[in-house]
């Protein structure tokens, strides 16, 4: 499994999506099922997955799957 | 022969003194593991020795001031180096500073919020996250009496408690759908340091206002806090129990 493809996995298993529906593109409340519930469901399995603990401010700012990237590039994660 | 907590992981702030310590032993002594929090490290050590040799049980010591975000994000970071299970958080860490209002300083107001209220938050933002993972978790306020029914003299502390019964209430509907139950106990006068210096005549004065006749102790409380947090109490959320011999100002 690619670390990208990995991503896509936890971001689906949290969100109870298909994978095809995940992308970089995919922004938070742009479908039903990334709610602000859900995103405390994903940065939960963000953190177990990548073994990170999150800022807030991170979990605030994380907006779409590329911005995911972004941050946990900032706590050595290479995705 | 089981034990209500049997395979707990327990983390309890302001576990040092008084009420916090007293529920540290009553979770040990039902089989959790206890992960304890204060300012001063020896105290804590002391207490993690002491529990240790008294319920043959796990403890470990976790020394900061919560009401610094970045203590407790630290703390948090060093618990989860070891553990991917939190069971309970007790939030039992707070400040009491007398004062009538007209005395009250600006930093009197910070210092209290800060540890009463903002401390509680912060640990609880971090103790939800292990919570959701596994849907599962009990979070456990302590308020006071003066936050549910006011007190003179104690204007900013009553509304940094006060500030706890509606963080509870307001929690338990956001946790609830992870299986998460949030409540919180309210103690009347309780036999604690805090009531180390207070006069004979203002001691008999606040027991003549309790029903019961007399100040509780730590443990009475510790005992509901074990309720609580125990699956007996397993269809209770957003409650605020009131332990304080029927306290009446």
């Amino acid at each position: 499994m690619t670390q990208n493809s990995r991503l896509y996995t936890v971001f689906a298993e949290a969100l109870g999506v298909q994978i095809d529906q995940i992308s970089d593109e995919l922004k938070y409340n742009s479908i039903p099922s990334w709610d602000s519930t859900a995103h405390m469901v994903l940065i939960a399995a963000l953190e177990d997955a990548y073994d990170v603990m999150l800022d807030t401010d991170d979990i605030i700012d994380m907006s779409s799957v590329v911005k995911a990237k972004e941050i946990l590039a900032k706590y050595d994660v290479v995705v | 022969m089981t034990k209500q907590l049997d395979g707990r992981k327990a983390f309890i702030t302001g576990a040092s003194k008084g009420i916090g310590k007293a529920i540290a032993h009553s979770f040990a002594e039902q089989g959790a593991e206890v992960h304890l929090n204060a300012r001063n490290k020896n105290d804590l050590e002391a207490l993690a020795e002491e529990i240790r040799g008294r319920h043959n049980c796990k403890a470990y010591v976790y020394p900061c001031d919560i009401s610094n975000p970045e203590d407790v994000k630290q703390a948090f970071v060093n618990y989860r180096a070891t553990n991917r299970q939190l069971d309970i958080l007790v939030n039992n860490a707070g400040i009491m500073q007398n004062s009538l209002l007209g005395m009250v300083l600006p930093e009197h107001i910070l210092q209290t919020f800060s540890t009463n209220v903002f401390g509680s938050v912060y640990c609880a933002q971090l103790a939800s996250r292990f919570m959701m993972r596994q849907r599962s978790g009990v979070i456990l306020n302590i308020g006071s009496i003066v936050g549910e029914e006011g007190r003179s003299g104690q204007s900013v502390y009553g509304a940094s408690k006060s500030a706890i019964t509606g963080f509870t209430k307001s929690l338990a509907k956001e946790l609830a759908g992870f299986d998460i139950r949030v409540n919180a106990i309210s103690p009347g006068m309780i036999e604690t340091e805090l009531l180390e210096g207070l006069a004979e005549n203002k001691r008999l004065e606040a027991i003549s206002n309790i029903a019961l006749g007399r100040i509780g102790s730590a443990n009475e409380v510790a005992q509901v806090a074990l309720f609580l947090v125990s699956d007996a109490a397993s269809y209770i959320t957003g409650q605020v129990i009131g332990v304080d011999g029927g306290m009446a100002f």
